[in-house]
């Protein structure tokens, strides 16, 4: 593909998300403007503001004190207690696969390839995307509403009044943990979808797990593994930082909140899958098969 | 009172602090000082802009225009760290107390000390009680926010400002939402914190007898301005007509 028209690709994404974006990002009651130009130069300002966030945060966040206590105690709360929900999900797009797969592939006579299409296609995609949309909806949603109601019943400012720094105790520590336990919970979501598959298949053909798994793995190795689990280290810090956005600048009372929440799920959804799409080319670009 | 010692011994001091919110002027050029160890009283309608000029004075809003100087700073130019070094010497109640939904009444009043103070878990524990026993609230040390009454809540977020020990209280109507019996020990704790630690307190109150009780000098906010800056006395004294109107009404009241 030429450069110039994945530019104009890039470009024409940018234009719609600016749109699209502008409804949920929740700026507030009594902005009665419309018509698309408004929309959009919203859309970007709420780009830029996210921009600014996100710097002021690394900044905050790479000077001490660190903010351990806090941090353990939400990657507990954002990675174990998303564990149940990621590992349903990653066992049923492994059934999933392991059903549509089956027939195709029985049609051109290719059922040995099964095993390693599963692996691949869990290892490869499935797997982080659907573990990062999980924690979007749970995390996102969560965070968004926890900071939207603090910062309405005042307690952000209460804790600025307290000096202590909001972005540093609050925003870090959230953004860090989903970073660091996402890849964790896709590494657990690739585990129970490739397990799944494998039950799925042998109800129907039995197969011992081992010899699946050596299968699956002989068309793939940890250069697939690796870069497609990294990847969400990226979705991570798109959760979380979009959680927090949303949740800080919420105003108005519960509604503020409600919006907050939804407005975190939804843009961290969209730009989990956007992001998706920017790192699988690089990856491709970088890894070469 | 010898405050008038000293030229410049004041702990706030406000020159021409204007705040408007969209084409709303809340504060049109206030000039205030408070001086060390006195106790001011803020009164004013509802949305005159009370709480906005407390938030101000702590840097959680910025002015449109002016200088607000603490304890000899100007806080509208300095760094952020600069103004959380001011910030550990203020104590701040806000209006609705402001408790951290997530912790329990306890780990609310030790908040401050955890992250401002090397005290051991056994001193800062005996700090909480003691400052929760302040306010009459040492027995629901393990209630979370949402099982306090609303007065609770603010005594728990007096008990919470107190903690770091500061040299200015800025005190956004602590005793509203009291029975008169608690409100007379707020107004006692007041007094006895301004006789042992010679603090300086910034109090917003619609309640006179909280004013009669505190107060060394009370100013009236009304359309963005002062109309009133002298002794609780000399409020009935005062020409201006929203003043006399003000005070006839509290006094029909009480
Ligand atoms: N964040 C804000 N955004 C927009 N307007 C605000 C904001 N904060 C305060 N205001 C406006 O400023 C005015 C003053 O508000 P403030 O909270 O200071 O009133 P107050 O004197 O404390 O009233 P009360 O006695 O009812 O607490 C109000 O009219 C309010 O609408
Ligand atoms: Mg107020």
């Amino acid at each position: 593909m030429k450069l110039w028209s994945q530019f104009v690709w890039c470009a024409a994404i940018l234009l719609a998300v600016s749109v699209s974006v502008r409804p949920v990002s929740g700026s507030g009651p009594g902005d009665s403007s419309t018509g698309l130009r408004s929309a959009a130069s919203r859309g970007l300002e709420w780009f830029g503001d996210i921009g600014v966030f996100s710097w002021s945060l690394i900044k905050d966040a790479l000077t001490p004190p660190y903010e351990l206590r806090e941090l353990i105690r939400l990657m507990d709360e954002i990675g174990a207690r998303s564990l149940p929900l990621v590992a349903l999900a990653g066992s049923a797009i492994g059934v999933v696969l392991s059903l549509h797969t089956r027939d195709s592939l029985a049609r051109f006579g290719a059922k040995s390839m099964l095993p390693s299409l599963i692996v691949i296609s869990i290892v490869k995609e499935s797997g982080p995307i659907i573990t990062a949309l999980v924690v979007s909806g749970r995390v996102g949603a969560g965070i968004g509403a926890e900071l939207g109601s603090m910062k309405v019943t005042e307690q952000i400012d209460a804790i600025e009044a307290s000096a202590v720094n909001p972005y540093k105790f609050l925003v870090a520590p959230r953004v860090l943990a989903c970073m660091l336990m996402l890849p964790l919970l896709t590494i657990a979501a690739d585990f129970c979808g490739i397990v799944a598959g494998w039950i799925a298949n042998t109800i129907v053909e039995p197969m011992p797990l081992k010899l699946f798994v050596t299968m699956g793995l002989e068309q793939s190795g940890f250069g697939d593994l690796l870069p497609a689990t990294f990847k969400t280290v990226v979705f991570g810090f798109i959760i979380g930082i979009i959680g927090c956005f949303q949740g800080m600048r919420a105003t108005g009372g519960t509604e503020g909140v409600g919006r907050a929440s939804t407005g975190a799920v939804v843009l961290s959804s969209l730009f989990v899958i956007l992001a998706d799409v920017v790192l699988v080319r690089l990856i491709l670009t970088l890894f070469p098969l | 009172m010898n405050i008038e010692a000293k030229a410049d011994d004041s702990a706030i001091r406000l020159q021409g602090l204007s705040k408007s919110f969209a084409s709303q002027h809340v504060l049109d050029s206030i000039d205030l000082r408070v001086r060390r160890g006195e106790t001011l009283t803020v009164l004013g309608r509802s949305g005159s802009g009370k709480s906005v000029l407390l938030k101000l004075i702590i840097g959680l809003q910025k002015p449109d225009a002016g200088s607000i100087e603490v304890d000899g700073q100007d806080i509208t130019r300095i760094s952020l760290t600069e103004l959380n070094n001011i910030r550990k010497t203020i104590g701040f109640l806000f209006q609705q107390a402001a408790l951290y939904d997530s912790l329990t009444v306890e780990e609310n009043v030790a908040f401050p000390l955890r992250r401002h103070t090397t005290l051991r878990t056994a001193e800062r524990t005996d700090r909480v009680r003691e400052l929760l026993a302040r306010v009459g609230m040492e027995a629901e040390v393990r209630k979370m926010p949402a099982q306090l009454s609303g007065g609770m809540k603010k005594r728990v977020g007096l008990a919470r400002s107190l903690a770091l020990d500061p040299k200015i209280m800025l005190l956004d109507e602590p005793t509203a939402g009291l029975d008169p019996i608690t409100t007379a020990e707020i107004n006692e704790l007041i007094q006895d914190l301004q006789q042992e630690r010679q603090m300086s307190f910034v109090v917003v109150t619609h309640d006179m007898l909280t004013v009669n009780a505190v107060a060394n000098r009370v100013v009236m906010l009304y359309k963005g301005r002062l109309v009133f800056d002298g002794a609780p006395g000399e409020m009935k004294d005062s020409g201006h007509p929203f003043v006399s109107k003000f005070l006839r009404e509290a006094e029909g009241r009480d």
